[in-house]
């Protein structure tokens, strides 16, 4: 039978058949191109690793002996006192919010999500400048007063760690809410059911069933923590970023940030561990959304109190700040010393929107290739490449900034040497694109495989029955159904590449100055006013993330009750 | 004769796991044959082999008269002229029912394929819904959209995969035979494949037993239930039970509770069935209604289970010795479980098996 392979007997022209191998061999290149984004993305993190060992002597007893004590513990206790703030605002909120009803209740469901519009470092400096010593608030004191009063420092610990907290809440808040909500609702049912008043629910059945979203909320915060470089420099924190930025621009010793990062990068791997185990098991932990129980009716005081608690976290992380920088904003602009809108201010605006639709359309392109991936090429080794791929929301961006500068640096050695070319791209263009995109890759990835997943098998089926081959198939099916994903996952890469801050500070190109890097320079110069401006574009750019979550959540919550 | 749609000794599988066997089947212009078996026994994989998804282990497959599928040559879907209705209708969300209908007229003029699609809207009873969105429509009509879209370019073959499964009971039967009689009137070829026997005996001219990948028995719907081929087949299709019996020297089959006489046998056997074989033991097959109710019987039976069923009872019986059977009796004979109610047997045909079939 294969002797007469040549010719059907319709006569079809030898382009118009595939061979049963041919599905075999595409699953093998598209596995491929999945190993390859992989290799690429992890090679600036294994050229870190190798780099634990070799350091020079001097440096390494320096290292030991006066950095990392100081860093470690500084790290640790931040964390754990952000991680302790997050629980408590976050799972606290999100139980109110969704357990009860009392004046304002449906627009704090949404509104407690605002401070994720604000930047960590803004909300640091804005607090710095409001409380400082210096500051309005203490001057105000001390007019009152006297002159010795002295309220505790803002720029220590316990300042960095409530700024962070009412910060980085939102994420806790927003994954036990949706807990809350959905799968405690019939268990929260069974248990009034069997007899357990709602407080005794709450504590036996809920918080309980509500443990991986609440570890996984917990978690994310903690890399968010381990990663901020911004607010922990304007609180005069040294951490593990600081300390790499400091050793590298401070010191010009590249080993020394090199051994830190891949120090913080273990711990990172760690976590990124963990986090992909538990969100593994959140999965078998739902038990359906039922419909979502009235909540009980608070009234007198009790109303009073839950809604002066929402307000007054709004208040502190998103409401008093944001009325700062407009002040500080209008001020800057009506002073004639030319601290308004500065020329480099804009410039930086527009560098920022430049690398920002360049990292997006990077990063939905290689999403779109990963998830494409996954679907045409099933299978663990997929699956691991994938997750490979986008372990970069685990690293902090100091770490990816050094590994990246590494790695490049070794291949501008390694590559005039094999491939007999001469240029360079460390420190171009190149460089903290490809940073970026291992940054950001999970953050648009994941809209896209969603959208993909909406794809039915049967939609590629019936098209291919229907005459359309594989060009046909991506312009007239594929892409008009996966627009509204690829456009999602590009806006959330766009809003997270503009409030970057390490990656940019340590591997931009000479001129490229962003908004946050701007904010950076002035704050470290105690410029709150000009400060304010950039600090306002970002906080307008953030805001879009939330509308699209919002929208999402308004489109699953109308899916979910017919 | 060319055959519209011809499998030979096709075998089809994937990673070295094989699920369908030496599958050899017709079918003619014009017609409508089905596949029938129980989940897993192949059939939609079969069927994916037929529409070009799936690549040939062995055999071939011949589409009016052109070779499509053999080991080592594939004609892609998209290259076959097939039109093919999925489970989930597998409608484009993002088009509208005009466009849906009209996506395989893609080398039409405009005009031209507007005219089509408006036509073959008319046919499935959908005029006018060309603007309506998928997600707007009933199942039913969703149903109707995708075969609208599927005759649209005048395919040589239409596949089914279970087009009705997703449909309520009611609806279902009556759209199968509408559908069916649609198929027909367009003198379409269709293959169908699905596990429910109504919706086969609604629509096939032809009916395929799948089970375990092997094809158990191909045949008309009349021959499929009352000329099982196999063991498997008798217990798959209807209702019945086996019975030991006794065939005779003379042609009769001795059953516990009566003899069937050759003479009696009204119905010829189909000239592809193997004679009976040898006097001895053998296994029976009793439908419900070869078993009848007489109370001047001298053969009586206890009533161990009944199950109403408007005009008659399905009364599950048991014999003196333990032998089951199963009769259906109009339903103002009601008795009580537990009575004894007299038998007899009225059959004009048998379907014996070999002692030692289960």
């Amino acid at each position: 039978m294969p002797a007469i392979a040549d010719s059907g007997p319709g006569g079809q022209a030898p382009l118009a058949f595939t061979g049963s191998g041919s599905g075999e061999r595409q699953r093998l290149i598209w596995r491929g191109v999945a190993l390859l984004i992989a290799a690429l993305i992890i090679a600036p993190l294994v050229v870190l690793l190798t780099r634990i060992g070799d350091a020079d002597a001097k440096l390494l007893s320096h290292l030991l002996e006066h950095v990392l004590p100081r860093v470690v513990g500084n790290t640790l206790l931040l964390a754990t006192l952000v991680v302790a703030g997050t629980a408590v605002l976050g799972a606290g909120l999100a139980w109110l919010v969704s357990r009860y009803r009392f004046p304002g209740r449906d627009a704090f469901s949404w509104a407690l999500l605002l401070p994720m519009a604000l930047p960590a470092y803004v909300l640091a400096f804005v607090a710095v400048g409001l409380l400082d010593f210096a500051g309005p608030l203490q001057t105000a004191l001390r007019a009152l007063f006297g002159p010795e009063l002295r309220l505790p420092p803002v720029r220590s610990m316990g300042g960095a760690a409530l700024v962070l907290s009412l910060s980085l809440y939102p994420y806790v808040y927003l994954l036990c809410r949706s807990a809350f909500d959905s799968q405690g609702q019939r268990a929260m049912e069974v248990a009034r059911s069997l007899g357990l008043t709602r407080r005794q629910a709450f504590w036996r059945v809920a918080l309980p069933m509500s443990r991986p979203w609440l570890a996984a909320g917990l978690l994310l915060v903690v890399m968010e923590t381990l990663a901020d470089f911004g607010t922990v420099s304007v609180f005069n924190v040294d951490t593990f970023t600081t300390a790499i930025y400091k050793s590298w621009f401070g010191l010009f010793s590249l080993g020394t940030a090199a051994q830190l990062a891949s120090l913080l990068l273990l711990i990172g791997f760690a976590i990124a561990v963990t986090e992909n185990r538990l969100r593994d098991r959140a999965g078998y932990w739902s038990t359906g959304r039922g419909r979502t129980e009235a909540g009980e009716t608070l009234s007198g005081p009790r109303a009073a109190l839950a809604t002066a608690v929402c307000l007054g976290v709004l208040l502190m992380a998103f409401l008093l700040p944001l009325a700062q920088l407009l002040v500080w904003a209008m001020a800057g602009w009506v002073g004639a010393d030319g601290a308004g809108i500065d020329s480099t201010s804009l410039r930086a605006a527009g560098r920022t929107l430049l690398l920002g639709l360049a990292a997006a359309v990077l990063v939905v392109g290689t999403a779109l290739l990963l998830a494409y991936a996954r679907r045409e090429s099933p299978g663990r080794l997929t699956d691991m490449a994938t997750r490979l791929a986008t372990l970069g929301y685990a690293i902090p961006g100091a770490v990816l900034a050094v590994g990246v500068f590494v790695a490049l640096s070794l291949a501008d050695r390694l590559l005039p040497a094999l491939a007999g070319v001469d240029w360079r791209i460390g420190g171009t263009l190149v460089a903290i694109l490809f940073a970026y995109v291992a940054r950001f890759l999970a953050v648009g990835f994941g809209p896209v495989e969603a959208g993909m997943a909406r794809i039915g098998r049967s939609l590629d089926d019936a098209a291919r029955v229907l005459g359309a081959g594989s060009r046909r198939r991506l312009l007239s099916i594929h892409l008009p159904l996966l627009a509204p994903s690829l456009f999602a996952a590009a806006a959330l890469v766009l809003v997270d590449v503009m409030k970057e801050m390490p990656i940019t500070l340590m591997t931009r190109p000479f001129g490229w100055d962003t908004l946050a890097v701007r904010i950076f320079e002035l704050t470290s110069e105690g410029q709150w006013e000009a400060a304010a401006l950039p600090s306002l574009a970002l906080v307008a750019t953030g805001l879009l993330p939330l509308i699209l979550l919002n929208r999402q959540a308004q489109a699953h919550a109308s899916h979910s009750t017919p | 004769m060319t055959y519209q749609l011809e499998l030979r000794s096709v075998s089809l599988g994937y990673q070295g796991r094989t699920v369908v066997t030496g599958l050899d089947l017709s079918v003619e212009r014009g017609s409508i044959a089905c596949l029938l078996g129980p989940s897993g026994c192949g059939k939609t994989t079969a069927l994916r082999g037929v529409a070009g998804f799936e690549p040939l282990l062995a055999g071939e497959i011949l589409l009016a008269g052109r070779s499509v599928s053999r080991v080592g040559y594939t004609v892609p879907p998209e290259q076959r002229r097939i039109g093919m209705v999925f489970q989930d209708y597998a409608l484009f969300p993002h088009l509208r029912v005009g466009d849906n209908v009209g996506f395989g007229l893609h080398g039409l003029a405009a005009t031209e394929r507007e005219r089509r699609v408006g036509f073959w809207l008319e046919v499935v009873g959908l005029a006018g819904m060309d603007r309506a969105w998928p997600h707007e429509l009933s199942g039913g009509q969703q149903q109707r959209v995708a075969l609208a879209r599927a005759l649209a370019p005048e395919p040589d073959l239409i596949l089914m995969d279970e087009p009705f499964s997703n449909l309520d009971p009611e609806l279902r039967d009556s759209l199968a035979r509408e559908v069916g009689e649609l198929l027909r009137e367009r003198g379409a070829t269709a293959l169908l494949v699905t596990h429910d026997q109504h919706e086969a005996f609604a629509m096939a001219d032809r009916i395929g037993i799948l089970e375990a990948g092997r094809l158990q028995q191909w045949d008309t719907p009349y021959d499929i239930y009352h000329w099982p081929a196999s063991a498997f087949v008798a217990g798959f299709i209807g209702e019945g039970v086996m019975v030991e019996a006794r065939l005779l020297a003379d042609g009769a089959v001795e059953l516990p509770f009566g003899r069937i006489e050759a003479a009696n046998r009204s119905a010829p056997a189909p000239a592809t069935r193997p004679p009976l074989g040898a006097p001895g033991q053998v296994r029976v097959l009793l439908r419900p209604d070869d078993v009848i109710h007489d109370d001047a019987s001298p053969h009586t039976a206890r009533v161990i289970r009944k199950a109403f069923r408007g005009a008659q009872i399905l009364y599950t019986l048991e014999l003196d010795g333990g032998v089951t059977a199963l009769s259906l009796v109009p339903s103002h004979h009601d008795h009580a479980i537990g009575s004894r109610i007299g038998i007899r047997i009225a059959a004009d045909h048998v379907v014996a098996f070999p002692a030692d079939t289960p």
